[in-house]
């Protein structure tokens, strides 16, 4: 395992070096309401390719909502999102081909439990890239190395513990080879044990250059890998800023007693 | 040990031991299972009293008493007779074949063999080639089955009117088990739909079917349904009785299903659209595979329902084993006190073995397909 002083050295400089000028995804003021519930309150976001953005703010704030619009797990009911090209409509083509090119991380994981690990990876890539079991097979083994538990391939779920489960989760998402990631909450329903390898695989997943979005409340990984960390609040996004300045200069009142009451 | 302070650190590991001898051996099963409490202990020494007062006569009956041989009545009418064997012995092929041609038999066997052959491979996980297997029992097999059965392809044509016993048993609990699964399955989904149209019409033929008893369903395929078709279209009976019991039991599978489709978490469903699952394909691949496997229990107790209700045929004309049995208490050659007892301890048994195969199949599988995600 890289010392964290080193890794924090790269990405440091990985944070200059590989954000392109290409959008990758866009949300232009977008509305959602569940019944009367106002969620999101025109949000606009532009994410360019390789940005690492973390996204923080107190519970119903809509951070998760807003993520969970981004591959229409949640429908949003007026304004644009704009993911990698395509608008995602009422289209069901369009959102498929959306969420062939974004994988989600879940806070429960969400692995299928009557599939093996191997099975769990390789199983989109099968159905919906229509690869041939063996080559899928073959991807699915080297991610999982990648999150260093290949030798768990042929366990069930159910027999992981809760950060080999998350790991496995990264691993199934990135068999699709997406070319973003969504992170809602990775490591909230982890033991404190578990945490630090969930996050060191997400900090090398950012370090190769792979648009993330983090809904986390894991600042010190905000510190280290994001590029902008944006703070959320009742629907609406009310500050965001490179990780440095947010943290040591945060702006709205909101903002400073959110971080007043996280960090100790 | 160290003297226990606010500061302690343990110097070594405790080694892991074997639990203690109490909880095992015989004399310890004996007593957690048996004599574990003064009630437990009570009670099993009334049951076995019971069991001694009771088991015996039914023994002596069923078997030390029994008239294993004979031609006629005559044979039991013999003081203190017990089960009159005899009288299955004699009406056998009737109970199995029902009326069907003696020399047409063998049609029959041949089916139940081909049923069994392919069954039994379908039934062992480790047998390789269930693809194939399965087509060949879902496709194949009912195809051969029915021309076997009811003929053509050069064999004499044997109306169904003919057939009975367990033969119909079988055809008609085998029909309504594999019609009722599929479209068990189509309904609940469809119960489940964000489209109105079909979720509506699957609520109304769900409710439709579970509302009204399967009397009635029988009755109104014999009586009423002849009514509604052109004069001259003649609907085989057995053939109504059949799409009758399939649609029925279709009904109550889908809501046993449908329980299933709810103890599935959203997780779940969120999960396969996230890695880019249509909807076809996250049913098929993720959510039924675990909604059937939780259901197993009322898919299996709809399926022992479905096989003991095909009794309910008779009542259209239609002897199964059971109403084949009742049928030939009434031939004077055999009337004697022991045969009503006799046949319905038959027919009870020969339910019962296939019921409880049903059961314990249903529970390995369950076994078998456990993951271990369940907390225990």
């Amino acid at each position: 395992m890289t010392s964290v002083d080193s890794s924090e050295l790269k990405s440091v400089e990985a944070r200059k070096l590989k954000i392109s000028d290409e959008i990758a995804i866009e949300l232009i003021g977008v509305n959602k309401w569940y019944g009367e519930f106002h969620v999101l309150r025109d949000v606009n976001l532009t994410v360019r390719r390789g940005e690492r953005i973390v996204i923080c703010g107190p519970s119903g704030s809509g951070k998760s909502t807003m993520i969970r619009c981004i591959n229409r797990l949640e429908e949003h009911q007026k304004g644009q999102i704009i993911v990698d090209g395509n608008e995602l409509t009422s289209d069901l083509k369009k959102i498929d081909e959306v969420r062939r090119e974004v994988g989600m991380v879940f806070q429960h994981f969400n692995l299928f439990p009557h599939l093996t690990i191997l099975e769990n990876c390789t199983l989109a890539p099968i159905w919906v890239r229509k690869m041939p079991k063996k080559d899928a097979e073959e991807i699915a083994m080297t991610y999982l190395k990648r999150v260093r538990i290949p030798e768990q391939a042929n366990k069930y779920p159910g027999q992981l513990s809760g950060g080999q489960q998350q790991r496995v989760a990264i691993a199934r998402s990135l068999c699709m080879n997406p070319k973003i990631m969504l992170f809602d909450e990775p490591t909230s329903a982890l033991d404190p044990e578990m945490v630090k390898e969930v996050l060191d695989t997400m900090i090398s997943l950012a370090e190769e250059g792979m648009t993330m979005l983090c809904v986390t409340h894991e600042m010190g990984f905000a510190r280290q890998v994001a590029n902008r960390v944006i703070f959320m609040d009742r629907g609406q996004i009310v500050e965001q800023n490179e990780p440095d300045a947010f943290f040591s200069n945060p702006q709205h009142e909101r903002t400073k007693l959110f971080l007043s009451q996280i960090l100790h | 040990m160290a003297t226990p302070t606010i500061g302690y650190v343990s110097t070594q590991e405790l080694p892991a031991l074997p639990p203690p001898d109490a909880g095992r051996g015989a004399v310890a099963w004996l007593r957690t299972n048996l004599f574990a409490t003064p009630l437990n202990s009570a009670l099993t020494i009334a049951v076995g009293l019971l069991l001694a007062w009771a088991l015996p006569p039914i023994i002596n009956w069923l078997f030390f008493d029994a008239i294993w041989d004979g031609d006629s009545r005559e044979a039991c009418l013999v003081e203190g007779a017990g089960a009159c064997w005899a009288f299955v012995k004699a009406k056998f092929g009737q109970f199995i074949y029902g009326r069907y041609p003696l020399d047409q038999r063998w049609r029959v066997d041949l089916v139940f063999i081909m049923l069994v052959v392919g069954l039994v491979p379908l039934a062992m996980p480790k047998v390789p080639y269930k693809k194939q297997n399965a087509i060949l029992m879902l496709v194949v097999f009912p195809f051969v089955a029915y021309v076997l059965l009811y003929g053509g392809f050069g064999l004499p044509v044997v109306e169904t009117a003919l057939w009975g016993g367990l033969l119909v048993t079988l055809v008609v609990a085998i029909v309504g088990i594999v019609a009722s699964l599929p479209l068990g399955i189509l309904l609940a989904l469809g119960r489940q739909s964000k489209l109105p149209v079909i979720k509506t019409a699957s609520v109304v033929f769900i409710e439709f079917w579970r509302g009204v008893p399967l009397i009635t369903v029988l009755f109104m395929s014999s009586v009423m349904l002849p009514l509604f078709l052109p004069p001259g279209t003649n609907f085989d009976k057995l053939l109504r009785a059949l799409v009758g019991v399939a649609l029925f039991s279709s009904a109550y599978m889908a809501e046993v299903i449908r329980g299933g489709l709810q103890a599935i978490p959203k997780g779940q469903y969120e999960g396969a659209a996230a890695v880019g699952l249509g909807y076809w394909q996250s049913m098929r691949l993720i959510i039924l595979p675990q909604a059937l496997k939780i259901v197993i229990p009322g898919i299996v107790n709809t399926f022992i329902g479905l096989f003991k209700d095909t009794s309910l045929v008779l009542i259209i004309g239609i002897f199964d084993l059971l109403g084949i049995v009742q049928l030939n208490f009434t031939d004077p050659n055999w009337a004697s006190p022991v045969t009503p007892a006799t046949g319905f301890v038959f027919a009870a048994f020969v339910f019962w073995i296939f019921c409880f195969g049903m059961s314990r199949y249903s529970l390995y599988m369950e076994r078998r397909l456990e993951t271990g995600h369940k907390r225990r």
